[in-house]
């Protein structure tokens, strides 16, 4: 085993061609557990490894499979692959570059719920891909490895891709489920949640495509193995996406619990012209405004560690870094701006407040908000919170409280 | 008579065997691309045609076309230049290189070059951050990434594509 278990290709050429990821064992996870484990031993291998989902709420991945009911047929596994948060890059190169590990875990998802058809659904943005995974899933189904009766079994999985078009709102399950259906990407009502009533009112799992690649090497290796990586609460590695005002972005995959000032130091080599690095947003343009003090850095990037340390989700994990030179009231007015162009509408609180919210961060970046500007600007946030119909309408207000709470300065003095 | 149909019969149909035979809608989506491809935007020719494929009211493709920011109900340039300026990606000078590019392109976001060649847009995250300044190219049925840009690549790239359309004519 090399440095990566996810970005293997960095050590691998070629990965990207079915031989090649042959090769180096491909499949044999999936021969494995359709020839010779139950669908619940797959399932239970999941559970155990403790595999968190990494699109973004760290849900327990077996816990959620587990919670399809038997009693309502067909089931579905749906691979989200909208990848939208700003700052996030990290399923794009799994998808580019490794594309057979996360069909391989798509098709042991679909193999552990007993799903027949299945889909990818990407970004619009992502067109590109959407052919290469459509030629991927060709050269599965002429080597035998989708189909019918697979490996001799009663078994059989298609796979097939569905494109987005555009807009954000359809990385939320709900939305993105309404999306493959053929409708507006807004959100469902929950309950019903997808698990029982998902596609075409179907039980149906969705799932991120970094949390996909990694279910191959669990029921390679088993769980205790899995466990060996990352911290107790949040095993296994993930991939953080660095970027902003940093020497070195990209994507660098690394145990769960690594603190902050590693990514940034280390691997990010650091702030570029000397700079000083004065925050962090942990989890995209979603994610509340960190002030980097010693504390700040030295937190283990990991699930718990960062929601309690730092009041910050760690999402996605797609890590922004603003130095010195960077005025939060700038930032905000950018995060708001984007999250007014995504609101999908249909909810009052976040379609009103995100456009109010666009007016007053955008007067107070340009120099001509007023100190009562500001503290208006925090308030609609705060009315936001808590009564949006889904969790976009809550990021929209996290860099715009905790900017102004951390950084008032930057807000009166533009 | 559909035109789609007639004109793509197999794609039209590999797209539906995509989705369980009852549920034709989901197909809606693709079919918009696929019309797309053709003439650079939606017409409503278009929406009648793909109303009737996947069997739903044209009203409701109008309103799937219209939601999503990647289908087009206007003609613009043939290619769609759309620089991303979100958040990560003006942290790394996006916001420079937009300028840079108005000025070589002589318009503002919104327009479309004389010629008929280019539009320039503003998007949000492409989910390329690491690589900024960048761009999609949409057009001719594609979408491309464009990464790591200066006004030289840029210019070379807007060049290529005037002399291959020259060529074509
Ligand atoms: C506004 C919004 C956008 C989201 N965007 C994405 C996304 O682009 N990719 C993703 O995997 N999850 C995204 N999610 C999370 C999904 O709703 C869902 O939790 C996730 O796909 C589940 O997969 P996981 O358990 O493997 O993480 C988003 C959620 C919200 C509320
Ligand atoms: S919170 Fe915003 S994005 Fe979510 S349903 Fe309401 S309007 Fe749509
Ligand atoms: S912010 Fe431009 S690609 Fe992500």
């Amino acid at each position: 085993m090399g440095q990566y278990l996810l970005l293997r290709h960095r050590e691998i050429p070629n990965l990207h061609q079915l031989d090649v990821y042959r090769a180096h064992g491909g499949f044999e996870a999936f021969r494995k557990a359709v020839t010779s484990m139950t669908p619940a031993d797959v399932l239970a291998a999941v559970k155990n490894s403790g595999l968190r989902g990494r699109g973004g709420a760290g849900f327990p991945t077996g816990m959620k499979w587990a919670f399809l009911p038997n009693d309502r047929w067909p089931h579905y596994v749906v691979a989200n692959a909208d990848e939208s948060e700003p700052g996030t890059f990290k399923d794009r190169e799994l998808l580019e570059s490794n594309p057979y590990q996360f069909l391989e875990g798509l098709m042991l998802a679909s193999y552990a719920v007993q799903a027949n058809q299945s889909y990818v659904y990407l970004r619009g943005e992502f067109w590109a891909l959407a052919q290469k995974l459509d030629g991927c899933i060709a050269e599965l189904e002429k080597a035998g490895l989708l189909g019918e009766n697979l490996f001799g079994t009663a078994y059989h999985l298609r796979l097939a891709t569905h494109l987005g078009a555009g807009a954000y709102i359809c990385g939320e399950e709900t939305a993105l489920l309404e999306s493959l259906e053929g409708k507006l990407g807004q959100p469902r009502l929950r309950p019903p949640f997808p698990a029982t009533h998902g596609l075409y009112n179907s039980p149906t799992v969705v799932n991120n495509v970094e949390t996909l690649a990694n279910v191959p090497l669990i029921v390679e290796h088993g769980p205790d193995w899995y466990r060996s990586f990352g911290t107790e609460k949040s095993p296994g590695v993930k991939i953080f996406s660095l970027s902003g005002c940093v020497n070195k972005p990209g994507n660098y995959e690394l145990p769960l619990g690594t603190p902050f000032r590693e990514l940034i130091f280390q691997h990010g080599g650091g702030i570029p012209n000397g700079g000083q690095v004065k925050a962090f947003m942990s989890a995209g343009a979603s994610s509340t405004i960190v002030a980097a003090d010693d504390a700040a850095l030295d937190t283990p990037m990991d699930y718990e560690s960062t929601q309690n340390n730092l009041n910050a989700p760690l999402g996605s994990a797609s890590v922004i870094i603003l130095d010195d030179t960077v005025n939060m009231a700038d930032l905000v007015q950018k995060t708001v701006h984007f999250f007014k162009h995504e609101s999908c509408g249909k909810c009052t609180p976040c379609r009103e407040g995100t456009f109010w919210m666009n007016r007053l961060a955008t007067r107070i970046a340009a120099g001509q908000g007023s100190e009562k500007d500001v503290d208006l600007l925090a308030a609609v946030a705060r009315q936001m919170q808590g009564k949006c119909l889904c969790a976009l309408g809550e990021f929209s207000t996290m860099a715009v409280v905790s900017g102004i709470e951390k950084f008032r300065e930057d807000f009166l003095h533009k | 008579m559909n035109e789609l149909l007639s004109k793509y019969p197999q794609e039209v149909q590999r797209i539906l065997a995509r989705y369980p035979a009852e549920r034709k809608r989901s197909a809606v989506m693709p079919l918009l691309f696929l019309a797309q491809a053709e003439k650079n935007y939606i017409t409503p020719q278009a929406i009648a045609e793909i109303a009737e494929i996947a069997e739903v009211s044209a009203t409701e493709v109008a309103s799937v076309a219209g939601f999503y920011t990647l289908f087009h109900e206007e003609p613009g340039g043939r290619y769609r230049i759309q620089v991303c300026t979100d958040l990560p990606c003006v942290l790394r000078g996006a916001d420079r290189f937009l300028q840079e590019l108005k000025a070589y392109l002589g318009i503002e976001v919104g327009q479309t070059t004389a010629d008929g060649m280019f539009s320039l847009e503003e998007v949000k995250c492409l989910a390329a951050c690491h690589r900024a300044p960048m761009f999609q190219l949409q057009g001719d049925g594609q979408i491309t990434y464009h990464e790591d840009q200066t006004l030289e690549t840029v210019r070379a790239l807007v060049e290529e594509l005037r002399a291959r359309a020259g060529k074509e004519a």
